[in-house]
């Protein structure tokens, strides 16, 4: 099996200060992988990067094989490269049928049709009630974005990103601002995600991470300081000193 | 699937809900032609007037109120479809009403896709500036090419034929009145269409977040130029009409005064709405012309009266804070 995502020596640079220092990783379908990192350590650049958001100083991006470096991000995701974002970027006046259905039509390339309305299209409706069931949002379908609650939101951001069937899906803490009472949902949706999806997780929920994530890598100052198993990841020096910190003794314990 | 059933019939009463909703516009903008047909039988000029205007602000609330693109140079739009349909009669001689609004209508998009691939690679304030600019190159060369356009003095021998060969553009402007009427049902209901069309929600997305359409794979500059074409249709219509009804085409079509007078209309009814561009359009017109009558001084000074009182109380404009409080009651009932 051949990789689905490689990033191989990605480098950012704003003005002197290094961002992303020669980053490289590879994933296959089914990944399960967590970026973790301290603040400051590159994570949103890196994602900006891989996304195409930002222009990288050099190295290379791929998908299925495919350079995509010189893509950008609209081109990556109809490759089958989809993110979501740190805080949910939604319509407000629109419901989550509209998101989904649009997300839907998008990927069929029928978001451009300038008459029909997507309530009367059955194809479009039965996925839209398919993903929106899946989640746990088909009772709120047609109630406006700015009525429902945020750790709903989050779900509908991971519906919309569902419905554009990606291959890779980067995930920007999917549980930020989310409160503890409603993660358990988004949990579970983490966990039912497609098993030939590659997912890569950005994630300071250490509980969430060492749940979802079979891989976990740590960026310190721009660099790739760990790239392993989650039980090794407390375990390994360098991470103690650059990330756990004073959280070290307390993984003793735990 | 229990979900998909539960979903399926509340979504069929949505989908039905929005076809009220277009029968009940096409009854009010019926009936709202018949009473003004009846209160001003001798004003039937001033009452086409207001709907080719009322055109020109449908086609600005496609750019503005649902894609989020701020101009001050519509009129620009408005105006090449007036000169189109008065120069296929003036130098031409095809008078055929039909033709003419036609043409208007080529005009006004080709005039679209020209303002938007300009307009569109700014953004914010840069853009506003870029719309003025073009709103004035365009006055400029319908003044220059004066062969073409007469000018200041106007573009007059517009002679449109009489409709189906039988009613004809008379002094007292019935027909041009239910032509303009006839055209106004037309063009909103393909509006209607569109708005709800996949393209119209995309649109409304592009105005909240570009960012997120981004996220989605959809490019939003290729959907904002598309949407700026047939916002160009839309206005070249309107023009048109104007040089039908009037039969001449005067330079002030074409004018920074008109541009922003249909940006205060929208603003007054309510951006991001079909029905706010018709009330505003409405409102502004009657207001300014039985104001302008009554005090030919002081009118202008009302009307930005009436503008900040809108504003300031009711920032959603006249049409949306009414939809707003009838929603609002409409919840409030068990």
């Amino acid at each position: 099996m051949s990789a689905v995502f490689e990033v191989s020596n990605l480098k950012k640079t704003f003005g002197g200060l290094t961002v992303t220092d020669n980053v490289s990783l590879s994933m296959m379908p089914g990944d399960r992988v967590a970026l973790i990192g301290p603040n400051g350590a590159g994570k949103t650049t890196f994602v900006n990067l891989v996304a195409g958001n930002l222009q990288p100083n050099s190295g290379d991006v791929r998908l299925n094989g495919e350079n995509v470096t010189k893509i950008g991000a609209t081109g990556r995701v109809r490759r089958g490269l989809v993110r979501s974002f740190q805080v949910t970027r939604l319509f407000q006046d629109m419901t989550p049928a509209e998101h989904v259905a649009l997300a839907v039509l998008q990927r069929d390339g029928r978001a451009t049709r300038l008459f029909g309305n997507f309530l009367t299209m059955p194809d479009v409706m039965a996925e839209v009630a398919a993903l929106l069931g899946k989640l746990g949002l088909a009772d709120l379908a047609h109630r406006r974005v700015s009525e429902i609650a945020y750790g709903q939101q989050r779900l509908l951001e991971l519906a919309m990103a569902l419905a554009l069937k990606p291959k890779v899906l980067l995930l920007d803490e999917p549980a930020a601002g989310v409160p503890q009472s409603d993660t358990g949902r988004i949990e579970q949706a983490l966990a039912d995600l497609p098993t030939d999806l590659a997912v890569l997780m950005i994630e300071h929920d250490m509980d969430l991470v060492f749940r979802f994530a079979k891989r976990v890598i740590v960026l310190a100052t721009g660099a790739v300081i760990f790239d392993g198993l989650p039980a090794d990841v407390t375990k390994d020096a360098r991470v103690r000193e650059a990330y756990l910190g004073s959280y070290a003794d307390a993984s003793h314990v735990a | 699937m229990t979900s998909s059933v539960n979903s399926d019939i509340l979504l069929g009463v949505k989908a039905r809900g929005s076809l009220v909703r277009d029968l009940i516009g096409i009854a009010v903008i019926v009936v709202a032609a018949v009473i003004g047909y009846l209160l001003f039988p001798d004003n039937l000029a001033l009452l086409t007037r207001i709907l080719a205007i009322a055109l020109l602000v449908l086609a600005l609330d496609l750019v503005t109120g649902y894609c989020g693109v701020a101009t001050l140079g519509h009129a620009a739009l408005f105006g090449a479809g007036a000169y189109a349909a008065g120069i296929l009669s003036a130098h031409y001689g095809i008078n055929d009403p039909f033709l003419m609004t036609l043409a208007g209508l080529v005009g006004g998009a080709a005039s679209g896709l020209l303002c938007g691939a300009i307009m569109l690679r700014a953004h914010g304030l840069p853009q506003l500036v870029l719309s003025i600019a073009l709103i004035h190159l365009f006055h400029e060369l319908a003044n220059k090419m004066s062969s073409w356009t007469g000018g200041s003095d106007g573009l007059a021998g517009i002679a449109p034929d009489p409709v189906f060969g039988m009613f004809e553009f008379d002094l007292y402007g019935q027909t041009a009145y239910v032509f303009g009427v006839a055209l106004l049902l037309i063009v909103f209901l393909s509006l209607r269409i569109l708005v709800r069309s996949p393209f119209g929600m995309l649109s409304r997305g592009i105005r909240q977040d570009k960012l997120r359409v981004r996220a989605m794979g959809a490019s939003p500059s290729s959907v904002l130029i598309r949407m700026y074409v047939i916002s160009g249709a839309v206005a070249g219509l309107g023009g048109a009409l104007n040089a039908i009804s009037t039969q001449v085409v005067a330079l002030d079509t074409l004018s920074f005064t008109q541009s922003a007078e249909a940006l205060v209309m929208l603003v007054l009814g309510g951006t991001g709405s079909l029905f706010g561009a018709l009330t505003g359009t409405l409102i502004f017109m009657l207001f300014e012309d039985y104001v302008s009558a009554a005090n030919p001084f002081h009118w202008l000074t009302m009307v930005g009266a009436l503008l900040i009182a809108v504003v300031l109380f009711a920032p959603k404009g006249i049409y949306g804070t009414a939809a707003d409080y009838f929603a609002l009651r409409r919840k409030a009932k068990p």
